[in-house]
């Protein structure tokens, strides 16, 4: 065979197989997730994959999804979007905080691939970006948890010193001091989402310092375990349900589902209809549900919980309403008046405590 | 005792809680290492130790019995390790990075069932009257069986590798294997025995981890404490007393930050959250500093042959 005619078959094969293989692309979408977890945390990764997977039941065949798991947030992102991208992934779905700039600087290398972006504010044509409102979830824990404190302490296993976690601490003290104005907010920041060990001791060091609820802005079950070993303490599941360790030491958790979005958005990639925009849904939306509130907590309590919950499905209560003071004592929202979401004081950007908590936000 | 809000007592006695995993993981590596291996595999072997303990714990009720299993599990996973390069002289350092990773993933798998379950309760040993002492009996006498047989196993492997022949034979085989295998010690079976009692340390370990210190089982628990039991190896210039305390320093700075934190200490935290390894660079540089020969005590402590594969016909 001379050697034009090598190069000119390998060059026809070559054809056929991108061909086929790009009409096998459109025929199935592929979904990637990029998790910062493993999907067994029991918490966060775990709901996404519980997305993931939802997003299997509802498309079958038309689908294939792809995901990595415990990705550290930084420069290893960067290298696994790639990746994810290379592969064929129609849609990446980047499930942390952490990976808001790889995945806007590897958006621009994949003007064809579609990204979304959890909990993040960075933007672009092919970049969406998606969140819960936790921190409707979180003031009905503060009121259950200023209610059922004892010791009038309340601990906080803080992640990272980011506008989620500041909202989720805020929220859940101003409900707290709202039923219960002796309490105090002891906040511990561990910086990572997802360490048993360190996220043990934490708790196990609040409990030392007379805590008796535990609230948690980190990923796994070790809090819960902590606390049911020392007595009489509460704790409250986060992002998943946690309910293996109810009616105590879990009295009730803040879940996270995923499902209903990722199902919508990879059916628009589908039918074409993507188009890059802000999602930022609660309780009303059902991105954000209240896990039950167990008998451990009294029927009163339970129901004024309810009744919150309500209002901030409907509408009717803004977990954020006015007049709040910033710590430092400056006004921050008047007399009624509810918070934005963007904006210099808006509640995506948020990087201040409001009065009351004596801790101090680490830079 | 107090300090500024923070129980002295209660801080210690939750520091040796905190360093027995790390603890453990180490002194197997240094057994290891003396022999001249060096196993990165330390956190594979931990998490693998973490879920068998577990599951063994879990289904017969027994915590010594999960132990039992963590300390087998984990040295049937250093085999593959033994084998990969004491038979077939695969390279140490990308086999035991390999064994982190299968170990991460085979302790996912064997895990599936088990999350959410709460395993059998492990008691504080009953050491009567010493736990009365103010002070220190709650500080040192108020722990559960696996921190003093932590302690005593520190003790051992430190008369062991200094008085006894096996000891001599250990070292020997890690500063120079041809010379041992020239007065007629098997190199590649020391090596093995090594491999897997760092093995059974690790899941040790790793079990003490998800039996008594979190105590569940999740995926990833071990969150990196293999990679950080490795570097107090280093630390302690292969010697297990100073093994100790390093895993008490590294155990004690983690926790009481976290302390710190809790008592409301106005201390930036992220300095806090660094300073374990902040002390850990500082000591290595220490030791890393040239003596007056030229070599640095780090240099002249590590094992001759760390690292070096052996076969009888070279």
């Amino acid at each position: 065979m001379k050697r034009r005619t090598l190069l000119a078959s390998a060059a026809a094969a070559l054809a056929l197989t991108t061909g086929a293989a790009l009409a096998d692309g459109h025929e199935k979408t592929k979904v990637g997730f990029v998790y910062v977890g493993p999907i067994g945390d029991g918490g966060w990764t775990y709901e996404h994959d519980k997305g993931r997977l939802a997003v299997e039941a509802e498309y079958g065949d038309k689908v294939e999804t792809i995901y990595q798991e415990s990705v550290p947030e930084g420069a290893d992102a960067e290298r696994v979007i790639t990746q994810m991208a290379l592969s064929g992934a129609d849609i990446i779905f980047t499930t942390s905080f952490g990976y808001m700039d790889p995945t806007i600087n590897v958006a621009k290398n994949f003007p064809d691939v579609k990204f979304e972006h959890a909990t993040g504010y960075k933007r672009a044509d092919n970049v969406s970006t998606y969140s819960a409102r936790f921190y409707e979830g979180r003031a009905i824990q503060g009121h259950i948890a200023g209610k059922m404190t004892k010791s009038n302490k309340i601990g906080y296993i803080a992640s990272f010193p980011i506008p989620e976690v500041i909202r989720g601490i805020n929220s859940a003290y101003l409900h707290a001091k709202k039923v219960n104005p002796d309490v105090e907010f002891n906040i511990v920041w561990v910086y990572t989402w997802f360490d048993p060990a360190k996220e043990a001791d934490a708790a196990n060091a609040l409990i030392e310092q007379g805590a008796d609820v535990i609230l948690q802005h980190t990923d796994s079950t070790a809090p819960q375990a902590a606390a049911q070993k020392a007595d009489g303490v509460i704790t409250f599941g986060q992002a998943s349900d946690m309910s293996e360790y109810a009616p105590m030491p879990r009295v009730s958790s803040i879940i996270d589902d995923w499902a209903p979005y990722y199902i919508a958005r990879v059916g628009a990639v589908m039918d074409g209809t993507w188009e890059s925009k802000d999602t930022w849904d609660g309780i009303g939306a059902g991105m954000v549900a209240i896990g039950e509130i167990s008998d451990a907590v009294p029927a009163d309590v339970k129901e004024e919980a309810l009744a919150m919950k309500a209002a901030l499905a409907d509408g009717s209560y803004h977990a954020f309403t006015g007049p709040i003071n910033k710590q430092d004592g400056t006004p921050w929202l008047a007399e009624g008046e509810t918070a934005a979401d963007f904006g210099d004081d808006g509640l995506a950007g948020m990087n201040f405590y409001v009065e009351g908590i004596t801790a101090e936000i680490p830079n | 005792m107090d300090l500024g809000g923070i129980s002295i007592t209660l801080l210690l006695a939750s520091l040796m809680v905190a360093a027995t995993p790390i603890l453990l993981a180490a002194l197997g590596e240094l057994v290891v290492e003396k022999s001249g291996v060096l196993n990165l595999g330390v956190e594979g072997m931990m998490i693998v130790g973490a879920i068998c303990g577990f599951a063994i714990a879990v289904e017969s009720g027994s915590a010594a019995l999960g132990f039992v299993a963590a300390a087998i599990g984990g040295a049937l996973l250093s085999m593959i390790f033994a084998i990969l390069t004491q038979y077939l002289l695969a390279n140490q350092v990308a086999t035991g990075l390999a064994l982190t990773l299968f170990g991460l993933g085979l302790s996912s798998l064997l895990g599936q069932g088990y999350v959410g379950i709460r395993p059998p309760a492990v008691e504080k040993l009953n050491l009567g009257a010493l736990a009365d002492i103010p002070f220190l009996g709650p500080v040192l006498f108020n722990h559960d069986l696996m921190v003093y047989l932590t302690l005593l196993l520190c003790a051992s492997i430190w008369a062991v590798l200094r008085y006894t022949r096996a000891g001599l034979i250990l070292r020997a085989v890690g500063e120079n294997h041809d010379a041992a295998h020239a007065l007629g010690y098997k190199v590649v079976r020391v090596r093995i025995m090594a491999i897997g009692f760092g093995g059974a340390c690790a899941g040790l370990g790793g079990a003490y981890l998800s039996l008594i210190r979190v105590p569940q089982w999740t995926e990833g628990m071990t969150a990196g404490a293999g990679w950080i039991a490795l570097a107090i190896v280093v630390f302690a210039s292969w010697r297990p007393l100073r093994v100790l305390l390093g895993a008490y320093l590294f155990g004690g700075v983690t926790v009481l930050q976290l302390n710190l934190q809790a008592a409301g200490f106005a201390i930036p935290v992220e300095v806090l959250s660094m300073s374990p390894y902040l002390i850990t660079i500082a000591v290595l540089v220490v030791m890393s500093a040239p003596r007056k020969g030229g070599r640095s005590r780090a240099q002249l402590s590590a094992p001759a042959c760390l690292g070096r594969p052996f076969h009888a016909s070279q």
